[in-house]
């Protein structure tokens, strides 16, 4: 009789459960989230796999039966889930289950939450912990507690603690004084906090839209300055190698699906070939021809962009083709409650950088750097001393163009990527020459950033069109201070 | 000896045939509109819509005529001329919009909610304050424009880059609602002007007529220009910017002058375009439209004054075709004509006829 009762004790957990989760099933859903409410005020390490299963739509791990579930009951099981992962023995579990409930948090998980505060040894988790017992402090009725938790909250730089901050200070909501106060403060320091964030994601994206502009300047400014020829079918050469990049994944999709992953790093080498090759071609048969015209070079490489972007309009058709991110580059770094840094866009800034660094070391450490920058300097006089100047100006702008590829595989992971992708960067680029100087790697970098970050501080402030008429006006008067860009070479020569 | 039979003619006529050639088409030019007058069952009557669309390219010759100034003359390849051809477009369109919304707020004005006119709509329902808008708007934004890029002596491709990226701002500008100008949609339904329905047959025909009188007017204002000695200093700014002012005079002020004319040339061809197409929006300053009016001028012949007026006309008259016959290959051909022109052609149609009739 004894030994019986005993297994019957043993087995008591898994009948728990088992039954648990039946019960669960088959009441109504105003009785599961009291269900689940109570779960949540008193967890038990025993539930965590039946609340996991639920998380994810089933109601045991062997079932494949759906549960029906609407977004409230969602949210509160997504709170007990966090409930009950407090007590797990891995702190980042408990980290992630802290922050959950500064969010979902309910008063009566109070005395729960209070216990583990007590317990916790980890000072982030014990942090956080902290913050999600404040919040449901403020509904305390003594006011030494709401005034602590209130000066708690003062300490965040939380989005959600600024709203709850708000609905205290709302009339009738506070009814101490004191309270009232600490709240204000409370309230002007995490604003404080969220501006900062607020600036540093504009300084972000600026310097990631700089990093854009970098790349789809930097070959324009290896070809205006060694050639002085504008071309307008740069931009087309950014969407050469956007397409490039679309081409990679659709037929690795296709044909090898296991390497998919990597697909932008295989698309890089491709890009780089299709928009020099282009690029070549099109030094040898048109703008060779046009050399000491710059005019008519604008206007022959404009009618190229135009022939370029209809040729991509009939092969893959007007809309924009999907180009989707793989996994590690989506997500991001999460530096404040308010500003998360995207991988894809840190990765593209360095990207940027190294491609600056290597452009650098092939013009100024190799023999073909040589004879781009004598060519550059004195055409007729490096003729002279036996540089082949036309195969010079043929790789030269295959440099260019094939930067400008490398850009498009760049910009086709931040952007979308259609027929007119190079028309919209054109023009920015060419400011970017303008105002960084011809030629000049170091006036191309500066002039890129201190317009990106310039254009998306603006942004915000007086409206992105506006910003951009401003930086216009901007530029035009700086060029009356430095007719030769930032950065100019030094020169006596006049015509 | 392969040339074809025309362009021999041409060349052994001389100037007297361009002449006679030129008078013909002055005179079909003011039949035009007349015979559009006739009924629509007489044999000899021209359609609204071939009126119109000549209407339009004669406003695009203007144009053309008007970069041919500064940039087969001056040297100054403007890449931005659509700005002043839309804001003359704009100016003249006010106008029109407060005739058709009588007392009321023009439409799209009541569709933002607004209560009152913008301060810049202020007088715009008189037609001679809407005029000197049309010359006004285009000739100060010029005036300041210019004055900054010349006295910093931005040339070349530099000064290309500048006014494309001038007529691009604008256009973002007039894009949005909040500029008052109706954003994507622009201006467009209008009813009367001067109180004469715009849609009548004897509106068109003497708006028509205004155009070509336009067009003669400033053919012959540049003719006088640039043969006089003002034209000879422009050509010296063209080919020896440097030169020229080691000699002891200051081109600023003359090449100030040429774009300003220039633009305002530019902003009374709006002004005509408008009322005669019926729309004005903000694609007419897109680069690509500014950057267009150049492959005219290129095509025809730069440095004259015939060839860019040939130049829009032949673009605009195989524009109107192709895009009816071939929709998507005219963005190929208008790309090969740009190549083709620059490498092949470097002084236009007008160069060939002209090639061997001095020898």
């Amino acid at each position: 009789m004894l030994r019986l009762l005993l297994t019957l004790l043993l087995l008591m957990p898994l009948a728990t459960q088992a039954s648990e989760g039946e019960f669960f099933l088959t009441a109504k859903p105003a009785e599961q989230a009291q269900l689940l409410e109570s779960w949540a005020a008193q967890p038990d390490s025993a539930r965590l796999p039946l609340l996991e299963n639920l998380r994810q739509g089933r109601i045991a791990a062997e079932d494949t039966r759906k549960v029906r579930l609407n977004n409230r009951l969602r949210g509160l099981i997504d709170n007990a889930l966090a409930s009950h992962q407090l007590l797990s023995h891995n702190s980042a579990i408990r980290l992630a289950a802290a922050q959950q409930l500064q969010k979902s948090a309910q008063p009566a998980q109070m005395a729960f939450l209070d216990r583990r505060f007590a317990l916790e040894v980890d000072p982030a988790v014990h942090a956080a912990l902290g913050l999600a017992l404040a919040n449901l402090q403020l509904g305390a009725s003594e006011p030494a507690v709401r005034l602590a938790a209130v000066r708690l909250l003062g300490e965040t730089g939380d989005p959600l603690a600024r709203t709850r901050l708000e609905a205290l200070l709302q009339p009738n909501a506070e009814t101490d004084p004191g309270v009232r106060t600490a709240a204000e403060t409370s309230l002007a320091q995490v604003q404080r906090k969220l501006l900062a964030g607020e600036l540093l994601g504009q300084a972000f994206s600026g310097l990631s839209l700089g990093s854009i502009l970098l790349l789809a300047a930097l070959g324009l400014a290896i070809t205006f300055g060694l050639l002085g020829v504008i071309n307008m079918a740069h931009g087309e050469m950014l969407m050469l190698g956007a397409y490039s990049t679309y081409m990679v994944q659709v037929l690795l999709q296709r044909y090898a699906p296991g390497a998919i992953e990597f697909y932008p790093l295989i698309a890089l080498p491709v890009a780089f070939a299709i928009s020099a090759g282009v690029g070549m071609a099109l030094e040898r048969t048109v703008i060779r021809h046009l050399y000491g015209r710059p005019l008519e070079t604008l206007l022959a490489t404009w009618g190229i962009s135009l022939i370029l972007i209809q040729a991509i309009r009939l092969l893959f058709g007007a809309q924009n083709v999907e180009v989707s991110n793989p996994a590690w580059l989506s997500g991001g770094i999460q530096l404040l409650p308010n500003l998360v840094l995207p991988y894809n866009r840190l990765v593209i800034i360095g990207f940027a950088l190294a491609v600056v660094l290597l452009t650098w070391l092939l013009l100024n450490r190799t023999r073909l750097g040589l004879n781009v920058r004598a060519v550059t300097q004195n055409r007729n006089m490096a003729a002279c001393c036996g540089v082949s100047t036309g195969r010079v100006d043929m790789l030269a702008f295959g440099l260019g163009s094939g930067i400008a590829g490398l850009g498009g595989v760049a910009l086709s992971q931040v952007g979308n990527v259609g027929p007119d992708l190079g028309q919209s960067y054109i023009i920015d680029s060419f400011l970017v020459v303008v105002l960084g100087g011809v030629g000049q790697l170091a006036g191309s970098l500066w002039a890129a950033f201190g317009l990106g970050i310039a254009n998306k501080l603006l942004e915000p402030q007086i409206g992105a069109v506006l910003g951009k008429i401003l930086i216009l006006a901007l530029i035009i008067l700086f060029i009356q201070k430095r007719p030769q860009g930032l950065f100019a070479l030094k020169g006596r020569v006049i015509d | 000896m392969n040339q074809p039979l025309l362009v021999t003619a041409t060349q052994k006529a001389g100037p007297r045939l361009t002449l006679a050639i030129g008078a013909v088409v002055v005179l079909l030019l003011v039949a035009l509109p007349l015979l559009s007058l006739l009924p629509a069952d007489h044999a000899l009557q021209v359609s609204a819509y071939t009126l119109t669309l000549i209407g339009k390219i004669l406003c695009y010759a203007i144009v053309a005529l008007a970069l041919d100034l500064v940039w087969g003359y001056a040297g100054l390849l403007s890449l931005g001329h659509g700005l002043f051809f839309a804001l003359g477009g704009y100016a003249m369109g006010m106008y029109l919009m407060r005739q058709a919304a009588g007392d009321g707020l023009p439409g799209f004005m009541t569709f933002l909610s607004w209560s009152e006119l913008p301060w810049y709509w202020a007088g715009t329902q008189h037609f001679a304050w809407a005029l000197c808008l049309v010359v006004l708007a285009p000739g100060l934004l010029a005036l300041v424009f210019g004055w900054f890029a010349f006295r910093s002596r931005i040339k070349g491709v530099y000064f290309s880059i500048m006014t494309q990226a001038l007529t691009f701002a604008g256009m973002l500008l007039f894009f949005r609602n909040e500029t008052g100008f109706g954003g994507n949609n622009g201006f467009t339904s209008f009813r009367t002007i001067l109180g004469f329905d715009i849609a009548a047959q004897g509106t068109r025909a003497v708006l028509f007529l205004l155009t070509v009188g336009l067009l003669l007017a400033s053919l012959y204002l540049c003719r006088c220009l640039t043969r006089s000695k003002f034209g000879r200093l422009l050509t010296a700014v063209r080919d020896a910017e440097n030169r020229l002012m080691f000699c002891g005079y200051d081109p600023r002020g003359f090449k100030l002058l040429v774009w300003v004319l220039s633009a305002v040339l530019c902003g009374l061809a709006g002004a005509l375009y408008v009322p005669q197409v019926g729309i004005i929006n903000p694609s007419e300053m897109s680069p690509t439209n500014s950057i267009e009016a150049a492959v005219w001028v290129a095509l025809g012949g730069r440095g004259t004054l015939i060839g860019p007026l040939l130049g829009a006309g032949l673009v605009n008259g195989m524009k109107s075709w192709f895009t009816v016959a071939f929709p998507e290959f005219w963005l190929f051909f208008l790309g090969a004509l740009f190549i083709l022109v620059t490498l092949y052609l470097p002084k236009g149609v007008v160069g060939l006829l002209k090639k061997r009739s001095q020898p």
